[in-house]
């Protein structure tokens, strides 16, 4: 068409990417800044680095996250696999009406809700079985997988939308069982959308301050429950290494997921 | 000067003003010739086809016509004003999309009000011209629906509604039946002639249909790699067409290359490459001077070929062969006919004649032939 | 070969063995139905009765859920204090109206920015569009925390806005953004944009560019052809957008906690502060109870343009 270079579109997408990285990009090169005043420039120093090797706190932290993302990834992509399976291929069924609204209810529920929901539950539930015996990780994760389980099931369930049903019913018809069915076609099928689900389930886990805080007991302190302690003290240049340790990582992870799946694109044109 | 004779149609009319003219258009998309160097004289009142294969352009010529792509080269007047730096929006000019581009958070009659809507028209103005226009296309039942709601012919009655309302000087219309089921698009081309003789206004078309450029249109456009390779009335291209790909493009058609031989008068005699007898000499009518030894190709239409068991006289257009294939198409019957030199020539009987004339089969010999004037000589 | 009904008769009975004999296709619902039910839904009802209890000293700090009392009958205490408190007291009412209004206003910012955002990256090349929706994606696979985190240097007194304004000479004494109310909607927006630019992209990439020809071809100018073709057909993507941006906003308690003033008042912070500070659970779990009152709507709006987008 012949509408004019749409230019005040683009600058205003410019400004968008902006105002998005720039606060990005002043973390990463504070990061490197020799004082401890993080505004002030002082020449580049890679201590806050060594420095942030040496801290335990935060490492045990991190550690701590670690294994409760893990945890809560994994569990999160077998129950979201399952509901968004059958959301999508069931039609409908008792309780469809529940966990649909279930499923939607935890993407755009306030954090605090769910914190608090959660460990009134925990409590509760100690009073009366005395399972979950005090809280740490087990709870953490528990109400990680609540609510990031919802992600991995929309991911699923949009995969499997845009999936031919034909398949699995050639398979079926070609005499393989409905379990056969979904582990030897449907799930190698829908397996980036898991992939991404994974990865979406132990992003949301390692970046939870506000759930974990409220389900967490002591002796569990999260990574960002420790980042968070110390960013109310003030700004620190040590957090600014770890963040700019967590940008190259996850930019180095998208990265490879696209070039994967580029070359998987190209592999399947040819 | 006595005025013009009313039998003389406009683009034969030296004092006509032409509607649309497009002078010397080029438009590439990278190193590819869309358009390539097209100039094009349209008449008010004309139904004007652009005929081709997909990818020859003719969708992109009518996009620079109605303002969506800009010419790298060359001027497009409109009413003898010059549109080429006009956008969309301040052109004369109406379109009616291919996929129908129809709005689909509006009904019918909000769709079809939406380019009133435009100019400061009186609301009762505009109401009254829906629903005139949806009577027109007789889907007045059918103002308050929205178009998921409608069948494919339904929508593309609002198409054509919705480009119409504005008394556009010259309506575009992409491939208008191409959505359209076999029998419905039948049906369509003569309520869009209709329609289009009622409003007097000018159609320019685009189509990869020869047949639906050769009932609907007045005058035609034959397009390939960007160039126009014919312009005329249907029958112009159909029975003169002027280079092969014309000739190849419309309908079935034999062809025999050649040489001049001689010319005598406005016969030219053809000697055809590779072969003896009868079959090498072909007489062909030519109002051209063409000097002896030029390349050509003889076409002959096959309904214009002769077929029967008679020997023709010596000296008239005549070939020898075998019939192979006999394709019964109900109103009419076509055989393939091998001759001496190994080619297979089509003739075409209509079954009438064939009941009339004595019986051929498979296998049976057979004597084909036809008038001069009715094979083309092909120079180019 | 089979007739037409025969092969009908077969496709049916093939349906009804792929619905009715799969073994373990009850699992398949209930295990998320029941983790679920137990870990999502049961504590909206432990979170109900506790925002009707008293609050007591000891642990847990609330009244019992139900008592039994001496005849042997259950007995349910219901207190609804708690409730009368939030209405009485000017401060939860106040910050439940200000996060409204805060959410509200951030929302619309985030709109203003990511439509020409949505916009812009539909209009550029194909090979671009993946690489450009991936940039406003990777801001949110790092920490939420520490993308907070980054504007407390930058606003701040002695922070990157202040020393650069200072140093063009535009402002002589350091600029005080940190910790005012203006820093809470820029933290709020920043946060959410991505939420709000990949709806939007969704549904404007989905919608044929012939429509925009066709309303030029009848007259409309781009920007009326904006408003009258492309805002109406991307109202799905700007209210899931919006949905998206709002509900979270409106209970978000790390952005006023970080970025905002004391006086920045609200209703997540409030709930934090009432649990962890003052340790009165049922006034934390009433401030809860009113708070998804006040989001039911939406969460349920939400809901029904999800299903709708997922079952187009």
């Amino acid at each position: 068409m012949t509408v004019r270079r749409p230019t005040l579109v683009f600058s205003l997408l410019a400004f968008g990417y902006a105002f998005l990285y720039t606060p990005i990009f002043s973390l990463i090169v504070y990061s490197f800044n020799e004082s401890r005043l993080v505004t002030v420039w002082a020449g580049f120093s890679t201590k806050w680095y060594v420095s942030l090797l040496h801290n335990e706190q935060l490492l045990g932290a991190a550690w701590i996250s670690l294994r409760i993302a893990l945890m809560n990834a994994t569990l999160a992509v077998v129950l979201g696999t399952l509901a968004g399976t059958a959301l999508v291929r069931f039609g409908r069924f008792r309780g469809r009406s529940a966990l649909a609204l279930m499923i939607g209810a935890p993407l755009v529920m306030p954090d605090v809700i769910l914190g608090l929901a959660s460990l009134l539950l925990f409590v509760a539930m100690e009073q009366l079985i005395g399972w979950p015996a005090g809280r740490g990780m087990t709870t953490i994760t528990i109400a990680h997988v609540t609510f990031s389980m919802a992600y991995v099931a929309v991911i699923v369930q949009s995969r499997l939308v845009r999936l031919d049903p034909s398949l699995e019913e050639a398979a079926m018809d070609l005499g393989a069982r409905p379990w056969k069915v979904f582990f030897v076609i449907t799930l190698p099928l829908i397996a980036p959308a898991l992939a991404a689900g994974w990865l979406l389930a132990f992003t949301l886990s390692l970046d939870d301050l506000v759930i974990a805080s409220f389900t967490s007991g002591p002796g569990a302190s999260t990574l960002p429950m420790v980042v968070y302690s110390s960013v109310r003290l003030g700004v620190s240049p040590e957090i600014n290494a770890l963040a700019t340790v967590l940008v190259a990582l996850v930019t180095i992870g998208i990265v490879i997921a696209g070039w994967s799946m580029q070359r998987k694109a190209r592999q399947t044109q040819v | 000067m006595a005025g013009p004779r009313p039998e003389l149609e406009a683009w034969q009319d030296p004092t006509a003003a032409p509607l649309v003219e497009i002078n010397g258009v080029t438009k590439t998309f990278g190193s590819h010739y869309a358009v390539d160097d097209v100039s094009l004289t349209i008449f008010p009142g004309e139904f004007f086809s652009l005929l081709g294969a997909s990818g020859c352009g003719k969708s992109t010529l009518l996009r620079v016509l109605a303002g969506f792509e800009r010419p790298d080269k060359g001027r497009v007047l409109i009413g003898g004003e010059d549109v080429t730096d006009l956008p969309p929006y301040r052109r004369p000019v109406n379109m009616m999309f291919q996929s129908y581009a129809l709005f689909p958070h509006l009904t019918v009659a909000d769709n079809v009000a939406f380019g009133l809507r435009q100019e400061r028209i009186p609301r009762g103005e505009i109401r009254q011209r829906v629903e005139d226009m949806l009577k027109l296309v007789r889907l007045n039942e059918f103002a308050r629906r929205k178009p998921d709601q409608l069948s494919g012919g339904q929508r593309q009655r609002v198409a054509l509604a919705r480009s119409l309302v504005k008394h556009p000087k010259l309506l575009l219309l992409d491939e208008p039946l191409g959505a359209l089921d076999r029998k419905l698009r039948e049906h369509t081309q003569f309520e869009l002639v209709n329609i289009q003789e009622r409003l007097g206004i000018t159609f320019i078309m685009v189509t990869h249909d020869q047949e639906e450029a050769m009932t609907m249109s007045t005058r035609m456009a034959v397009m390939n790699e960007g160039r126009i390779r014919q312009i005329g009335t249907p029958s112009e291209i159909y029975e003169f067409p002027s280079n092969r790909f014309v000739a190849g493009f419309i309908g079935a058609v034999n062809q025999f290359e050649g040489r001049v031989v001689e010319q005598q008068d406005d016969l030219l005699l053809v000697h055809v490459d590779d072969s003896e007898g009868d079959a090498a000499e072909l007489r062909v009518r030519s109002s051209q001077a063409v000097a002896p030894g030029t390349p050509v190709v003889v076409a002959v239409r096959p309904e214009k070929v002769r077929i029967g068991t008679t020997e023709p006289p010596a000296g008239d257009n005549r070939l020898h062969g075998r019939i192979e294939e006999i394709a019964y198409l109900g109103d009419v019957s076509i055989y393939h006919v091998r001759v001496p030199d190994g080619s297979l020539i089509e003739a075409q009987l209509t079954n009438r004649a064939r009941r009339a004339a004595a019986p051929l089969t498979w296998g049976d010999e057979a004597w084909l032939g036809w008038n001069s004037e009715d094979a083309v000589a092909l120079l180019e | 070969m089979p007739s037409p009904s025969l092969n009908k008769v077969l496709q049916r009975a093939r349906r009804g063995l792929r619905q009715h004999l799969t073994p373990g296709r009850g699992a398949v619902a209930s295990l998320p139905l029941l983790w679920l039910g137990l870990f999502f839904g049961l504590p909206f009802l432990i979170i109900a009765r506790i925002s009707l209890s008293e609050v007591v000293i000891g642990l847990p700090p609330y009244s019992a859920l139900v008592d039994l009392a001496e005849s042997g009958m259950l007995q349910v205490r219901l207190n609804f204090a708690n409730f009368l408190l939030l209405w009485e007291d000017n401060l939860y009412l106040d910050a439940f109206a200000n996060s409204v209004h805060v959410a509200s206003v951030s929302t619309l910012i985030c709109l203003l920015i990511g439509y020409p955002m949505a916009l812009g990256i539909t209009r550029v090349r194909e090979s671009l569009r993946v690489p450009l929706l991936m940039l406003v994606i990777l801001p949110f696979w790092t920490s939420f925390l520490i993308r907070v985190y980054a504007w407390i240097g930058i606003l701040k007194g002695n922070g990157l806005i202040s020393n650069v304004l200072m140093s063009l000479g535009l402002i002589d004494e350091p600029l005080h953004l940190l910790h005012t109310e203006f820093a809470v909607y820029l933290g709020i927006v920043y946060a959410y944009l991505p939420f709000m630019v990949l709806p939007l992209y969704a549904t404007l990439s989905r919608m044929d560019n012939a429509l925009l020809e066709a309303a030029a071809d009848l007259g409309c100018r781009p920007l009326c052809a904006f408003w009258r073709v492309t805002v109406p057909l991307s109202l799905p993507g700007i209210i899931a957008g919006s949905l998206l941006v709002f509900v979270p906003a409106v209970g978000e308690f790390v952005i006023p906690d970080l970025l905002g003033g004391p006086d920045t008042l609200m209703i997540g912070k409030v709930l934090w502060t009432e649990f962890f500070n003052n340790r009165d659970w049922p006034v934390a779990a009433s401030v809860a109870v009113a708070l998804l009152a006040l989001l039911v709507a939406p969460v349920l709006l939400f809901e029904r343009f999800r299903e709708r987008g997922q079952s187009e």
